[in-house]
């Protein structure tokens, strides 16, 4: 047995690892002509047509999005809400089944473990739907602050997730569902059969502005491409289309909504980054509270902005300073594109607090040149 | 992928015409404008005057990401195709024909013998 064997099987081991997971509906992907990236260690589609046509398609008919590679965990037993309440932010003792919460992990220092959704699918069983890249750490902190024991099971890879999104959305999943979908009011769901296959979470949530739903199924008892076949099949006369990734971060960025690792992070706190709304320090002890308290009341030197370009030829992104109408640099740009819909450069970033309020004047570093821009709260377009 | 065997290429992605007229036609290949996606515009920064080698006179912004544009090679910028204006698509469609970038005048027109070949541009992206 020589070292060399040790080195060659370490690499084959690591190749092995590093290589990017796949959905089940990979070779769907492929078939529809999508150009694959890789995302939070999966190969995803980042576009199939192109981003603009998906993003239009959206707003104005209905889009479908493989988003199987966010992870689910399922928290059961009487200990459950005991543990969510310990670990996350906001409030889940207001849940009632068939609800869901949108929601954050937080470390004691306030910084963002995770944002995440909490379904109640039980009196004694959630499940928390977190981001694929961060699949990973989240189980390992979920399952090392959990002084009460309640049961934790990883079911990621069994999950499959489909969003469609769009006006039309209702209408087609309407055509594969007997469960009345517009009895399912913003951040509710249902438990019903889909394309003939029972148990799929009919959501009425999503990361793109328009009325749409989440469909969460298990894989081992629902056919994954049989499902995107039946609402390729009704939804494609309907004007849907499969839309990817990019399509995704800028239909969420004319939103505003934040996308962790761009603008909420380990070093960003709920308070700062605007998700005061869903940190409930009154709620009982949990992790972060104390620090988060301590923010609040003193007032956060920072906060998560929008803005909005004055000139439509630049396109703030990430990294680039954001700048004071003085000159200084008062902070940088963790998301921006430009929108769609608008046609206006657009995005967020964390600038000093007093330079926060409503139709401020900065401007933002395009390479070489300074452009003004103006604080705006989002969503960026009239919805 | 259809790369046209009459053009030179970079590995930066761009495909360079010696035309009749002495000046040579710039555009980025079928390859980068499938990576970089939509199209939003085409900025040149660096107009009529002497660039060397691989200096950057422009920047492509797609809706995902923006790109720089290097010179192939020595050269002075001396024509932008305007109806990239307000046609920037046509990067996208049609990346060897109405999408090309600009015109410049080659210092040195020999120097465009030591870009790539269609077949070895080819296997950079294989």
């Amino acid at each position: 047995m020589t070292p060399a064997f040790f080195l060659y099987w370490k690499d084959i081991t690591n190749l092995f690892l590093k290589m990017p997971k796949r959905t089940p509906f990979f070779d769907v992907h492929r078939q529809a002509g999508a150009k694959m990236i890789d995302f939070g260690g999966f190969e995803m589609p980042v576009h199939y047509t192109g981003i603009r046509r998906e993003h239009q398609a959206v707003r104005e008919h209905a889009g479908i999005f493989d988003v199987s590679h966010m992870g689910e965990f399922f928290i059961s037993g009487d200990k459950a809400e005991a543990l969510l309440q310990h670990i996350t932010v906001n409030d889940v003792s207001k849940l009632v089944p068939g609800k869901a919460q949108y929601n954050a992990m937080c470390y004691p220092d306030g910084g963002i473990v995770d944002d995440l959704i909490v379904y109640k699918l039980a009196d004694d069983r959630f499940m928390m739907v977190v981001n694929a890249s961060n699949r990973e750490k989240d189980l390992e902190w979920v399952m090392n602050n959990n002084p009460m024991n309640a049961l934790v099971e990883d079911l990621s890879d069994e999950m499959c997730l489909l969003a469609v999104q769009g006006p039309k959305a209702e209408l087609i999943l309407q055509k594969i569902t007997g469960t009345p979908l517009s009895g399912i009011s913003f951040y509710t769901f249902a438990i019903g059969s889909l394309a003939g296959f029972d148990g799929v979470i009919i959501s009425a949530t999503g990361y793109t502005g328009e009325r749409g739903f989440e469909l969460y199924f298990d894989k081992r008892k629902a056919d994954p491409r049989a499902i995107w076949a039946a609402i390729m099949h009704y939804g494609v006369p309907e004007g849907l289309e499969p839309a990817g990734l990019g399509a995704r971060d800028t239909l969420r960025l004319e939103m505003g909504y934040a996308l962790y690792g761009n603008d909420i992070s380990q070093d960003t706190n709920t308070i700062e980054a605007g998700l005061g709304w869903i940190t409930k320090l009154t709620k009982g002890d949990f992790i972060g509270r104390e620090m988060l308290e301590k923010v609040k009341e003193a007032g956060p030197a920072r906060k998560l902005c929008g803005f909005v370009m004055a000139e439509d030829r630049a396109i703030p992104r990430q990294g680039y300073d954001i700048l004071s109408e003085s000159g200084d640099v008062i902070g940088a740009v963790t998301s921006g594109t430009q929108s769609i819909t608008s046609g206006a450069g657009v995005g967020m970033g964390y600038v000093k607090s007093e330079f926060s309020g409503e139709g401020t004047n900065i401007m933002i570093r395009v390479r070489n040149r300074d452009v003004p821009a103006a604080i705006k709260k989002p969503p960026f377009i009239r919805k | 992928m259809n790369n046209p065997t009459e053009l030179k290429y970079t590995k930066e992605h761009e495909w360079l015409r010696l035309n009749d007229d002495g000046l040579a036609t710039i555009g980025i290949t079928d390859f980068a404008q499938g990576e970089l996606g939509d199209i939003v515009f085409v900025e040149i920064n660096e107009f009529g005057e002497e660039l060397d080698q691989d200096e950057v006179f422009g920047t492509v912004e797609a809706v995902k990401t923006v790109s720089e544009l290097f010179l192939p090679i020595q050269g002075t910028v001396v024509e932008f195709n305007e109806k990239l204006k307000d046609n920037p698509e046509l990067v996208n469609e049609d990346p060897y024909g109405e999408g090309w970038m600009v015109k410049i005048r080659p210092s040195n027109p020999a120097d465009i013998e030591s870009l790539l070949s269609a077949e070895e541009y080819s296997q950079i992206i294989s």
